[in-house]
């Protein structure tokens, strides 16, 4: 992007905002109404946009294309509740002839499904009535979390409102040790400045060792911003993002970069060589410590999905350690790829094959045991490893349960030594 | 306006799936999401919450999930208002598009305790414990946030402008 002399510089997040608001600057703490690119809600939160919507009065909604509903958190639907919640959700899509509506079948968890189905590019400004639109960031979007009354009104008139936030850097140096990837990054990165290090800032995620992450795990990277408190995560668009959106995008993109002198409201400086594979111990995201300090924690359950780590490399990863070992006999291990298509490729490469005969559980994708939904549910007084984003007091089912955090290759070291490994310990 | 309640007393970090846990996420109906409101922080308070009832707690309350069941537990359970010493970011978008009054005052959130009678003038955001004889400022509510107040909510404020705009 060429910065005219008169220009002020800005970040990537302010230019993406800024060319939504129709403006030439934006400048943090300016309140600006935005034009949306996608609107995103869920089984949970579109039942309640939905109420709300209808009470607006208008007949339509702004434009049928950038609409997304996704039932994904309560599916397969997991009682006559949730069904109906589902019910909902269909038949709004059919009157308003919404063509990206996903159900059973054609649906995966909505953060892994978007990019996937071509449905939000770089340079988009997407929101999104679930915590984990941030995701989209990997891409160069601006993408975040509303609640259900924003979904209504946005789907109403394409437009919301927004404050320009601050931006912090984060800059990731040096070369990633083995095992260490996008969620030990940003785990790390939370476990430095905690739970709302970052309480309604842009974080901005660079250097050399985020140039070499795949777009993988970028996405596991912002998609857990908002557990740092962030309005968004963000990683400028290069080479592999070109590589991952040519063909797939059905909507023109387009790269922003933020100026060599933006301004930032603070930059934190890591070396990765010094990052091993973290653990998040309960009850918060920010409580990590590497997984050499883990101690001794027998577990009772490993959950290796959502969609923090649903994608392919996760599921690789995972395949990887397991292969040709089994399960401990303690541990109930559930694996949940994040798309149909993601389930697809995994059969085809022979890792569903490798979870199972380790002693795995493979389930269609869905949200459930991440927010403690349905498909692995925790009693009182287990605990779970999870490649999963939260690990709020009982976040996965009883609230004397526990969930730490991971990588995926670590859950998988878990699942086999029946207690928190690293994957050094068991490949 | 002013808002007037018992103190009930809670921590850092409150994050939703306190506030409402998921497994209840399959209604949205408020009278429900009220019988389990703060259930997994304090199983007794839906039962002992009374009507005008006011929760304070520590910074960033109702981080987690963008889930407005949170905001709306709160208010169907009859609590008057929130006072925190921050809030996180959808909890506190949430909170004015549904009509849930929140005011962010770090000084009152480490002063008050459980069972303290306080009054806030919703007005000027003068918080006073009337137990312990003191008054806090909370920050000020943005502009914009007041012009959603005082159109009843978002819905209410996005009818409006839809309505001008057809009728022009």
């Amino acid at each position: 992007m060429q910065n005219g002399v008169n220009q002020m510089p800005m970040t990537i997040t302010e230019k993406i905002l800024a060319a939504h608001a129709g403006k030439e600057r934006v400048v943090p703490g300016e309140l600006v109404s935005v034009r949306v690119d996608l609107v995103l809600g869920n089984d949970i939160t579109a039942p309640v946009a939905i109420k709300e919507f209808n009470k607006i009065g208008v007949k339509d909604v702004f434009d049928r294309e950038r609409i997304a509903l996704v039932a994904d958190h309560f599916v397969p639907n997991r009682d006559i509740k949730s069904a109906e919640q589902v019910k909902t959700v269909k038949e709004f899509s059919r009157k308003h002839g919404l063509p990206h509506f996903f159900d059973v079948g054609q649906m995966g968890i909505e953060h892994c499904l978007l990019p996937e189905q071509g449905l939000v590019g770089p340079g988009d400004l997407v929101i999104g009535a679930d915590s984990h639109t941030c995701t989209y960031g990997a891409l160069g979007a601006f993408s975040t979390g509303v609640g259900s009354t924003d979904l209504a009104a946005t789907m109403a008139t394409g437009e919301t409102w927004l404050k320009v936030p601050e931006t912090i850097k984060f800059e990731f140096e040096g070369t990633l040790k083995p095992w260490v990837g996008g969620k030990d990054l940003i785990l790390y990165a939370i476990g430095a400045i905690g739970v709302d290090g970052a309480l309604y800032k842009a974080m901005e995620f660079t250097g050399a060792a985020i140039a070499g992450l795949s777009l993988d795990g970028r996405f596991s990277m912002c998609n857990m911003a908002v557990e740092a408190g962030g309005k968004n995560g963000i990683i400028a668009p290069d080479e592999i993002t070109a590589a991952y959106v040519e063909g797939r995008c059905r909507r023109p993109y387009q790269f922003y970069r933020s100026d060599p002198d933006a301004v930032y409201e603070k930059v934190y400086h890591f070396d990765v060589a010094l990052i091993e594979p973290q653990v998040a111990f309960p009850h918060l995201p920010e409580n990590t410590r590497p997984v050499s300090e883990a101690g001794n924690v027998a577990i009772d359950q490993v959950v290796i999905g959502s969609c923090t780590n649903g994608r392919m490399e996760d599921l690789r990863i995972a395949a990887g350690v397991l292969q040709g070992r089994k399960v401990h006999k303690n541990v109930r291990l559930i694996v949940f790829p994040g798309t149909r298509e993601i389930y697809l490729q995994a059969l085809k490469e022979g890792l569903i094959e490798t979870f199972v005969t380790a002693g795995g559980a493979v389930s269609t994708p869905t949200c459930g045991p991440c927010l403690g939904g349905h498909m692995g549910i925790l009693a009182g007084g287990e605990r779970a490893v999870a490649t999963t984003n939260r690990n709020f007091k009982g976040r996965m089912g009883h609230p004397e349960s526990e969930v730490y955090l991971s990588n995926p290759a670590v859950a998988a070291a878990s699942a086999v030594m029946g207690r928190i490994a690293g994957p050094e310990e068991v490949v | 306006m002013e808002l007037k309640g018992t103190v009930w007393k809670f921590g850092d970090d409150v994050d939703t799936d306190a506030i409402i846990p998921a497994r209840y996420l399959n209604t949205s109906d408020p009278k429900e999401l009220a019988g389990y409101c703060m259930e997994d922080a304090d199983p007794a308070f839906p039962a002992r919450v009374r009507p005008g009832d006011i929760i304070a707690a520590g910074k960033n309350f109702g981080c987690g999930s963008s889930r407005e069941h949170a905001p709306i537990a709160i208010k169907a359970a009859g609590v008057s208002c929130v006072i925190a010493g921050s809030f996180a970011r959808i909890f506190y978008r949430n909170a004015f598009n549904i009509g849930l009054p929140i005011f962010e005052s770090p000084e009152a959130a480490a002063d008050v305790e459980l069972g303290d009678e306080v009054s806030v003038d919703v007005n000027t955001g003068t918080i006073t414990n009337l137990s312990k004889g003191k008054t806090y400022r909370a920050n000020p509510v943005p502009p914009f946030m007041q012009q959603i107040i005082a159109a009843g909510g978002l819905i209410s404020y996005i009818a409006e402008r839809m309505k001008r705009q057809c009728t022009k």
